[in-house]
């Protein structure tokens, strides 16, 4: 297997009223052609930030990537001239959002925003687009394509809003998805059939996902790979058989135990002490240690970094790693 | 167990539409049909997908919207025929939890204010009382008195939810409606809360109507589950009945849709095909049949009565 997407230590500061936040704190990942990667976190730990950071599209000021690498099929995006990475985006990487609604166009018909991407990225003429377009809505299962592609975002509901979207996405066959939250405006039995889509047109494009969500099911249901993220790092990372079964990271742990599952009873969840850190101001070494119940001498001094504890599986914390640090 | 703490017979629930020039009056019917009782000290768990109705059921039941059909019975009194004087008194008794902890607190009002103004409402409290009595409420939520004259955007989600709850204790209610109270929060702090609202419970003897489309937090949280589709409930029984082993169509869907986190453990996959149907036209007979498996001729004509199939156990399917 070959690395697809490799991200390195990468860095991505805000800069407002003088504060500098620190959304990513060296973050590092990688996705195999074919394969697909969940990062995992709850709100603000840099998920999507790194989503972001991956296709350049932060918003500079206040953001700026002020660190490490992003190399894709070799080589790094970060060194990409603005106009050769507007070839890459929806061509090579492409990215769904997690509300359909606000990222199609209102005020253009389904068929002319799936043609735009088309025309731009393979050359073709409209009407051969719009042929295109009709093709890739019927691979998304969308009944009666052909009316659809004259209708306007709103006449859909939200489910079909989103096949939409992913039908658009691969209509250019990128090697990378991006899903940021794909299915988290939708009801259960929707989600359920927008990730038995995801995996059917995995399959059929051979495309790379890239999941960011904050349900663990989801990934469970769609990856290989997880990582989890608090406060702009990435705390452990593993396949999604061995993290679920053998969460390691302190925080990882706690996160597990507060979800109520379908399939069993807890009379009391477990609950994290305390609240995520201003990423203005982190803590001082683990920056998941005020909240850590098995932190000991290192953890307030030194930060750990991502050690393998066995193949495959790597833990940013001293519990596991004997006292490696990077400083 | 005597009389139940809350009733509701035949509620309904159409809110009309705008009507075009010359053409028919146009009704959704967001409630249509639903019968369900609350024993003190039980935790309702209402569940379905978006528009099924279970909001307005909440509502309904604390008569802020009145119902087009149907009665609503509190510890035996009838509340449909009151008016806004006389439902008053009997207001602290029912109250409300909000989904969204930052559109449910004034902006303008301390949290001193926020907490005690129910009980002013009601003659609760008299003059200096006040902050007393909202301290202690604060410290029972697990917040403190600190906190007593500051404004809701000092707080976090987790934190505003809190005095959210505060509030709806400040009356000293016997029944509290919660609308997705979890609903805006990470997992790590929805624990908090449903651990919070379990103890609270227990300390208060309250009852809850728990309203949520999280499956997962209505298993944690209920001690009966009613599931609703298209403004009605198609299956209502007790919580390890219905997990275990549910039995209408919908349920079943419903619980295999859930993502689970083991990857080893696989579920029997049933994935329904389509969208729900407009509550504008509603399909005939049963409402689920255009997108039922094991729809039969009889289910298109015929609506399928709610009933009891088992002890704990009301179902509105053909099949049963």
């Amino acid at each position: 297997m070959t690395t697809l997407l490799s991200v390195e230590n990468l860095k991505t500061h805000f800069y407002s009223a003088g504060r500098t936040v620190r959304a990513l704190d060296g973050v590092s990942l990688q996705i195999e052609e074919g394969g697909a990667f969940g990062l995992v976190g709850e709100t603000g730990c840099g998920k999507s930030v790194t989503a972001l950071s991956v296709m350049r599209l932060i918003p500079m000021p206040p953001g700026r990537i002020v660190g490490g690498e992003v190399r894709f099929k070799g080589r790094n995006l970060l060194a990409l001239s603005e106009e050769a990475m507007r070839s890459v985006r929806g061509k090579e990487i492409s990215m769904i959002f997690q509300e359909p609604m606000t990222s199609l166009n209102p005020v253009f018909r389904i068929g002319d925003q799936m043609a735009e991407v088309i025309m731009l990225h393979q050359g073709l003429r409209k009407p051969q687009a719009l042929e295109r377009a009709v093709e890739m809505l019927e691979k998304v299962h969308i009944p009666d394509a052909p009316r659809v592609i004259r209708q306007f975002p709103h006449q859909l509901s939200g489910g079909m809003r989103q096949r939409v979207m992913i039908a658009m996405e691969l209509s250019c066959r990128p090697s990378l998805l991006i899903a940021d939250e794909p299915t988290t405006a939708l009801d259960v039995t929707i989600q359920a059939q927008i990730l038995r889509l995801i995996k059917e047109m995995r399959k059929e494009f051979h495309t790379s996902i890239l999941l960011i969500t904050h349900d663990l099911g989801v990934v469970a249901e769609l990856c290989e790979r997880v990582a989890v993220m608090y406060a702009g790092s990435i705390v452990e990372e593993a396949s999604v058989e061995e993290i679920f079964a053998q969460p390691k990271h302190p925080y990882t742990q706690g996160l597990w135990g507060a979800i109520p599952h379908v399939d069993e009873e807890k009379e009391i969840l477990s609950v994290i002490p305390g609240t995520v850190p201003d990423l203005s101001n982190p803590p001082p070494g683990c920056k998941f240690h005020p909240r850590c119940s098995f932190r000991f001498d290192p953890c307030d001094r030194i930060s750990p970094s991502l050690a393998e504890i066995s193949p495959g599986h790597g833990v940013s914390c001293f519990l596991y790693d004997g006292g490696r640090s990077n400083g | 167990m005597g009389e139940p703490l809350l009733q509701v017979k035949g509620l309904k629930k159409y809110f009309p539409l705008l009507k075009a020039w010359r053409q028919e009056r146009v009704v959704v019917r967001a409630v249509d049909g639903v019968d369900f009782s609350v024993e003190k000290g039980e935790t309702l768990g209402l569940v379905g997908e978006s528009g099924c109705g279970k909001t307005t059921v909440g509502r309904l039941i604390l008569k802020l919207i009145e119902p087009t059909e149907g009665e609503i019975f509190f510890e035996g009194t009838n509340l449909t025929p009151l008016g806004k004087k006389e439902i008053h008194p009997m207001r602290r008794h029912f109250q409300i939890i909000f989904q969204d902890p930052f559109a449910s607190l004034n902006p303008r009002m301390t949290v001193s204010e926020i907490v005690g103004r129910p009980m002013e409402i009601h003659g609760l409290i008299e003059g200096k009382e006040r902050d007393r009595k909202v301290s202690e409420l604060l410290e029972s939520v697990g917040l403190s008195k600190d906190h007593l004259g500051r404004y809701p955007h000092e707080f976090s989600g987790g934190q505003r939810q809190r005095i959210g709850i505060a509030r709806a204790l400040a009356t000293q209610p016997k029944l509290i409606v919660a609308d997705e109270p979890t609903s805006a929060l990470d997992v790590s702090v929805q624990a908090q809360i449903l651990n919070l609202m379990k103890h609270l419970q227990k300390a208060f003897g309250l009852t809850y109507l728990f309203i949520s489309h999280n499956i997962g937090v209505i298993r944690h949280i209920s001690d009966r589950v009613g599931v609703m589709y298209l403004g009605k409930v198609v299956e209502l029984a007790g919580k390890k009945t219905l997990f275990q082993s549910p039995a209408h169509p919908y349920t079943r869907a419903l619980l295999a849709a859930v993502p689970t986190v083991d990857p080893k453990k696989k579920r029997e996959e049933i994935i329904l095909e389509g969208d729900v149907p407009s509550a504008i036209r509603p399909p005939s007979g049963c409402r689920f049949h255009t997108r039922c498996r094991y729809v039969m001729p009889r289910c298109r004509e015929e609506e399928p009565l709610f009933h009891q199939i088992e002890k704990d156990r009301w179902v509105a399917c053909h099949l049963f």
